[in-house]
């Protein structure tokens, strides 16, 4: 019932009631929240609760699939005429950030024109994580679909510019991408060749290359007057006003060390990574699985747990080398890694210490949990883990402060 | 399904380890060592690895004195070969074993071990046996004496050297052919190894240039012979090898500015104003003392991060807003 950020949802269907693709199934009344839809034609078998890839607690409904796909008949597309129809049209989609942290999309794009002055679309096919080809595809095969979702999103929401932002190591892409803009020729759209690095997609790091602006902490891009939008969220909505289709399936990459053809799939959402294992050509029994990317993707450890919105890439290993933490040489190497500027070799010794004044001072709390220092430890030092958990430290006892003064 | 392996993100690690960055400063220190072993003879290896081999068993008994985990690593074997360079070739065999145990065990393992000593360990034993064994550990020899049917010639270092004597051309100093400690006079080897351990990202730039670059600076402005200066004596050797030790040195590229700064005008505040000639590794181990507070005030500031405006500004803000 959660999918991406936000509150969780109410199912709508009973069990036993004979649900059709693309039928509104859970819905909330929260703002910060965006509805689902079936991916699939059947029963509902079950409502239960599952553990989700978090570790929380969830709400599931059950759908046995039927093998004749019939379409709900309430699918039409939306009328858009006005900003507000735009923002209703993105909720009833179901849309969420597809990149990964599943932000319901229609709270980013509702923000109050009189407080925030955006002037800029970003659109993030940075797609900075190794192995993940999914945001490629989308501009290789939806360009126009990207485009026109832009133009949309840029004409309701009186934006004046679009930026594409593409990592240099797609050079396909970006090529494709100009050729595309070019032949519609469109004046306000951009593409922006990025630099390979991660973590380039993060919105940061992203709105500073792309346009310069330092987005200030606890700040959202829009206090910069940007907007970042997922290449595969901003072509999605292009499609939902062509078709009415609501978000009920995406792409997703499969790879791996012991996946015999990496590619893209589009997987209905709420299957389960048993069922995707069927359709996937592995070379041996995975011990290792992955949804997301490798680098802050998390283990799945349930083979029912289902593909979510935001599930970009399901990634399949075995006998990674396994390591061993050694002392830390001090070689600075994470300081220099990290896109924050922070120094997480010296968080590490104040979370070992418990020294919480030294993990305020060091900003523990502007940590984005990127994953890049660990990787590049030559000590294989667990240095994101420990942030986490120094991170959580510090809000529980920030917490538990304010509950004392109240009290 | 058989068992999945659960761990936190990331999932992928660079190839890098410590081991292999120490093995490359090894690499990187593979020709000042063949250059020594031809300028001052083969004593140069027999104490280079009598100083290697001392250092990793030192480590490897006190790891077992204590009850750490066993194992054998390549960073004793860099402090070691670091410390035989900082040497006179013909410094009996006992000594240089005393050295690696101070380096090691007092300077090293007592602090903590690998990442945890606040002084480098080659530094420090260098300087205690310069303290202990004043005469041995001055008494330098010409290069090539071990082809002279003289049993020793004894000479001084191009620092030492009094007024009237004849100093060694550049072309001498650079390839090493003067006398001194033995690893530390082949420039060009020095700086073979410098480039090396730059292109596999082992150190960075910055130390090295801003100490070299501060003593040249300061030769020249107290007009001195420059190039004597940066050419002699173990300014390279510490500059590249020692200055940019990691866990005695600050982390920030700031940091390592200053570090380098700073070693720079202690060596020269030695060089000019003291009896020692010498003063690179005192110039160190008083950089390696500070570093805990250079690192302190050479925060990097994080990206995005609002500072928070001093009580003055925070006063005066308060008293703006009580205006309106």
């Amino acid at each position: 019932m959660t999918q991406g950020i936000g509150t969780p949802c109410v199912p709508l269907v009973k069990v036993g009631d004979f649900i059709k693709t693309g039928q509104l199934i859970a819905d909330s009344e929260a703002f910060v929240s965006a509805p689902i839809h079936s991916s699939v034609t059947g029963k509902v078998s079950a409502e239960r609760s599952i553990l989700d890839i978090n570790g929380n607690r969830d709400g599931a409904i059950v759908i046995i699939p039927e093998q004749k796909i019939t379409m709900c008949d309430k699918i039409k597309p939306p009328v858009i005429e006005s900003r507000a129809d735009l923002i209703k049209a993105v909720r009833n989609s179901g849309l969420v950030g597809l990149g990964g942290a599943g932000f319901p999309t229609h709270v980013k794009l509702s923000y109050d024109p009189e407080k925030f002055n955006i002037d800029t679309l970003v659109i993030n096919g940075a797609e900075c994580e190794p192995y993940i080809t999914s945001d490629y595809r989308e501009f290789m095969e939806n360009a126009e679909d990207v485009i026109n979702g832009a133009k949309l999103v840029m004409k309701w929401c009186e934006i004046e510019r679009t930026i594409i932002g593409i990592e240099k190591s797609n050079p396909n892409a970006i090529r494709h991408m100009r050729e595309v803009i070019e032949e519609k020729n469109e004046k306000n759209i951009t593409v922006c060749p990025l630099p390979t690095n991660f973590p380039q997609g993060a919105e940061k790091v992203l709105v500073y290359n792309t346009t310069r602006r330092v987005v200030k902490e606890r700040q959202l891009p829009m206090s910069v007057g940007c907007v970042i939008l997922n290449v595969s969220s901003t072509a999605f909505i292009a499609q939902y006003a062509r078709t009415g289709i609501p978000l009920i399936s995406r792409r997703l990459t499969v790879d791996g060390n012991i996946v015999n053809k990496a590619s893209n799939y589009s997987v209905p959402i709420g299957m389960t990574l048993g069922e995707l294992m069927k359709k996937v050509d592995l070379r041996l029994q995975p011990d290792r699985i992955i949804y997301g990317g490798p680098m802050m993707g998390k283990s799945v450890y349930d083979p029912d747990t289902p593909i979510c919105k935001t599930t970009g890439a399901v990634l399949f290993f075995k006998n990674l080398p396994e390591y061993k933490p050694t002392a830390c040489i001090r070689c600075g190497k994470c300081l220099r890694a990290c896109s924050m500027n922070l120094m997480p070799t010296e968080f590490m010794k104040a979370y070992e210490m418990r020294d919480l004044k030294m993990m305020k001072k060091l900003r523990v709390d502007l940590c984005m949990e990127c994953g890049s220092c660990s990787y590049i430890c030559p000590a294989r030092r667990n240095l994101t883990e420990r942030n986490k958990l120094a991170k959580e430290l510090l809000q529980k006892l920030e917490k538990n402060n304010k509950e004392i003064k109240t009290k | 399904m058989n068992k999945l392996i659960i761990e936190p993100s990331p999932h992928i690690r660079s190839k890098n380890t410590t081991d292999k960055i120490m093995m490359r400063v090894l690499i990187a220190l593979a020709p000042a060592l063949a250059m020594s072993v031809y300028i001052f003879g083969i004593r140069a290896l027999y104490l280079s690895i009598v100083c290697m081999g001392s250092c990793i068993i030192f480590e490897s008994l006190f790891r077992r004195f204590v009850r750490k985990d066993f194992s054998i690593d390549p960073s004793p074997a860099v402090t070691g070969l670091l410390l035989a360079f900082c040497l006179p070739v013909t410094l009996p065999y006992y000594i240089a074993i005393i050295g690696c145990f101070v380096a090691i065990v007092v300077v090293k393992q007592l602090f903590g071990g690998l990442g945890q000593n606040f002084a480098n360990p080659a530094v420090v034993a260098r300087i205690v046996l310069m303290l202990s064994f004043t005469s041995q550990m001055t008494y330098w020899v010409s290069p090539f004496w071990y082809r002279d049917d003289v049993d020793t010639i004894t000479s001084a270092t191009p620092l030492a050297v009094e007024a009237g004597e004849q100093l060694p051309g550049l072309w001498d100093l650079l390839m090493g052919f003067h006398s001194g400690s033995f690893g530390e006079t082949s420039i060009i080897a020095l700086l073979i190894g410098f480039v090396f351990l730059l292109m596999t990202r082992v150190i960075r730039v910055v130390t090295p240039v801003a100490f070299v670059g501060t003593v040249a600076l300061g030769a020249f402005i107290a007009g001195e012979n420059v190039g004597l200066h940066v050419l002699s004596g173990g300014l390279i050797l510490g500059a590249v090898y020692m200055a940019t030790d990691y866990s005695t040195t600050p982390v920030s590229m700031s940091g390592k500015f200053v570090f380098g700064v700073g070693c720079g005008i202690i060596t020269l505040a030695i060089r000019f104003f003291s009896d020692m000639p010498e003063g690179v590794s005192y110039a160190i181990l008083i950089m390696n003392i500070l570093t805990y507070y250079i690192d302190k005030i050479t925060f990097p500031r994080p990206f995005g991060m609002v500072r928070e405006p001093s009580v003055f500004f925070r006063k005066k803000k308060e008293e703006e807003t009580k205006d309106v």
